[in-house]
């Protein structure tokens, strides 16, 4: 996790005044006018935000742009190798790289509980804003409301963001050919496993840390050098298995992949065994397969290798010709079996 | 994975299948008692690399399959009381009751709480004096030794707001009611391995001698599963009928007799209902009468409570190995996880649930046989 320390760690607001979040803060009047310029406006200051529009307004930055959103409500908020502000960045960075795009800009919506710690939210502010810097996106219009005590979960939080598309690809599942091959940037299900870990207090021996990342710099990289990209997916809830599912199914295809092939590390697989888990149901929040054309498969995964946030990174299978969508998967052993989406939420076993 | 890999390895797992084809010389049915058994078959494809004279019959070792309808009523009745924290293994959470299931009570505000031990179920009650604790002690011999610890514990801490909804189940009267079926078909079994770890395995030698069948205890990667199927194999074509132990890492003949003494200490032997299957005498373990007052049915009035078994479910048939998950007209079609009308298809362990995820034919391909391409 990357740490606040350069970035002023004192909470500006002041704690002996309002240590807890109040109603009030989200009133309307001067309480919430003194936690967005303090707080907000502070931490994530950009030429556009700091013009205090109701609206960010900007130049298009490219003829094609991409915008999502996405809405965090992780518990615990702090977890190894991140926390709810840094992942509601990524995961909307993310989104838009899995089009191709180019990050720019960010909304921050937070729905904060009554009687949050300031302090808490401020470390969250702060993580926000070294995440955004890292990924090279700005935060340029927010939100923020106060709900009564017990009916949130200290925070939630929701993020949208625009980029802009440099290329003239297609990517997406229609996109997608017989022979494609499929590449992921790196060892799977660490984020699930963490958040588990914590939230459920098992006592692992070691630290499982989440994979909680900014993908996007990796993808750029392979448009910049040209690499035949036919879609992408991030690997979030649901895992591999689900992600391969939705495009078999959006591009009709069916797509194959080797158990032997897909990196999980060691913990989080010992981890999984002892649950009942399997980690290509398991969430990433740094992982994403890339569908490439074979003839460049070689040399994306070799780029994917020389970044640090792809030095793992593996081809897991490929897009076979079929009348119909299906995922297979080669086990272990050498048999197939289907890989089915999970129904429902993964339940842990008796024994 | 250490432990692991070495027993997932391809090649080994290639020449077990072909010496089991070498001394295989006609058709044999084998069971693998255990539900846990039954996933790694069908996850890893292990039935496919078998000769075609070796049918794997899925055994009724799954304890949430098993568990019956009236206890699952009752647990659930328990959980939508006010006031209670109800504790369970998670995936008791999705099994249909009668009405409904314990995802759905948690959803209209029931305190319904996943625990990966009974001893957390009683920290929780040390933690809420004011509110009922109750834990659904459901398995085989594997988790009883855990929940008899749970128990005697919450004796010793003097705790009266803990009591459990217990269903244990016993795996050789199962076994012992199924060959005593004039329908049976099982010639050889896989005993669960992680049952015999804390049982031993002396028990099986009085059914093996009077059925004339062999038993190997076997473990649960696939090596396990194909040395195990092996070892029976061998049994049968030579005509011998006796207990092996395959899973000898783990497995003592006489298993871990200080968990066995506290489950006398604690429980009695008990007649029990399975689910699909009916009653089977002295096939289940409940509170003694010592410690009755742990007892959830006592406490909350429920222990004359009785439910029968819808009709249109052929899991007891699966259960025991009479019909394979796809003769069932409703499989796939009416009767999928998200919408289970049996156990089978709710926990990750019973057979027709491992079916549906890792075999269901998709579209027009031929099922999970697909074609072997490399990459």
């Amino acid at each position: 996790m990357q740490g606040s320390s350069d970035f002023s760690p004192a909470c500006p607001i002041p704690l002996q005044q309002y240590p807890h979040v109040l109603l009030a803060h989200g009133g309307g009047g001067k309480l919430m006018h003194q936690l967005l310029e303090q707080l907000f406006a502070t931490a994530f200051a950009n030429p556009l935000l700091d013009r205090r529009h109701d609206s960010a307004v900007f130049e298009s930055p490219a003829p094609r742009l991409a915008f999502t959103t996405d809405s965090f409500v992780v518990r615990p908020l702090f977890f190894p190798g991140g926390d709810i502000g840094s992942m509601a960045v990524y995961g909307t960075v993310n989104d838009l790289a899995m089009a191709g795009a180019r990050p720019l800009y960010l909304s921050a919506s937070f729905i904060l509980e009554e009687g949050l710690p300031m302090e808490t939210l401020w470390r969250i502010v702060c993580s926000m804003q070294q995440a955004a810097r890292r990924a090279g996106v700005k935060i340029v219009t927010g939100d923020t409301k106060v709900v009564d005590k017990g009916k949130g979960d200290g925070l939630f939080l929701n993020t949208a963001g625009i980029g802009g598309i440099e290329h003239s690809r297609t990517i997406a599942p229609q996109s997608v050919q017989p022979g494609d091959v499929l590449l992921v940037n790196g060892d799977l299900g660490r984020h699930g496993m963490a958040i588990l870990a914590v939230r459920e207090g098992l006592e692992f021996q070691c630290i499982i840390e989440s994979d909680s990342a900014p993908v996007a710099d990796l993808v750029l990289q392979l448009l910049r050098e040209n690499i035949e990209l036919h879609c992408l997916r991030d690997l979030t809830r649901g895992g591999l298995a689900s992600a391969l599912n939705e495009i078999s199914e959006a591009a009709c295809r069916q797509i194959l992949v080797e158990e032997k092939l897909i990196p999980v590390r060691e913990d989080v697989h010992a981890a999984c065994e002892m649950l009942g888990f399997d980690p290509l149901h398991v969430a990433c929040e740094g992982r994403f397969v890339a569908f490439v054309a074979p003839n460049d498969a070689e040399r994306a995964l070799a780029i994917l290798r020389s970044h640090p946030l792809g030095e793992q990174a593996a081809r897991v299978g490929i897009v076979r010709e079929a009348a119909s969508p299906g995922v297979s998967l080669k086990s272990s052993i050498g048999a197939h079996r289907i890989l089915d989406m999970l129904s429902g939420e993964q339940l842990p076993r008796i024994c | 994975m250490k432990y692991l890999d070495e027993y997932r390895d391809a090649d080994t797992a290639r020449q077990y299948a072909g010496e089991i084809r070498r001394v295989t010389t006609r058709p044999w049915n084998i069971m693998e008692v255990c539900g846990g058994q039954t996933h790694a078959i069908v996850k890893f494809g292990i039935d496919e690399l078998l000769p075609k004279e070796i049918t794997l019959i899925h055994g009724p070792g799954c304890p949430v399959c098993v568990t019956p309808l009236e206890l699952i009523d009752k647990a659930l009745e328990i959980a939508s009381r006010r006031g209670v924290i109800f504790c369970s293994f998670g995936d008791m959470l999705r099994v249909p009751g009668s009405t409904t299931d314990l995802l759905s009570v948690k959803a209209g505000g029931g305190d319904v709480r996943i625990v990966y031990s009974p001893l957390d179920a009683v920290k929780v009650a040390e933690q809420e004096p004011a509110r009922d604790v109750v834990f659904f002690a459901v398995g085989f011999e594997t988790t009883a030794p855990a929940t008899a610890m749970a128990v005697f514990q919450a004796a010793k801490k003097g705790l009266r707001n803990f009591s459990l909804l217990v269903s244990h189940v016993l795996v050789p009267p199962a076994m012992e009611a199924l060959l005593a079926s004039p329908d049976c078909r099982v010639q050889g079994f896989l005993a669960a391995g992680h049952v015999c770890t804390v049982m031993g395995f002396t028990e099986y030698e009085p059914i093996a001698a009077k059925y004339r069948v062999p038993i190997v205890v076997t473990g649960f990667e696939p090596l396990d599963i194909f040395q195990g199927v092996l070892m029976c194999v061998q049994q049968l074509e030579s005509g011998r009928a006796t207990v092996e132990n395959q899973y000898a890492r783990s497995v003592r003949q006489r298993g871990n007799q200080p968990a066995q003494r506290l489950m006398r200490e604690i429980f009695h032997i008990v007649p029990r209902k399975w689910r699909g299957v009916g009653e089977i005498p002295r096939s289940g373990m409940g509170l003694s009468e010592a410690y009755a007052a742990f007892d959830a049915e006592r406490k909350f009035g429920l222990a004359d409570r009785r439910v029968e078994e819808p009709a249109e479910c052929i899991s007891g048939q699966v259960l025991q190995g009479l019909k394979k998950p796809r003769e069932c007209a409703a499989f796939g079609t009416r009767c999928t996880p998200e919408h289970p009308l049996g156990a089978t298809m709710v926990s990750s362990e019973g057979a027709c649930a491992a079916y549906y995820r890792y075999r269901r034919p998709s579209g027009g391909g031929s099922g999970p046989g697909m074609t072997n391409v490399e990459f």
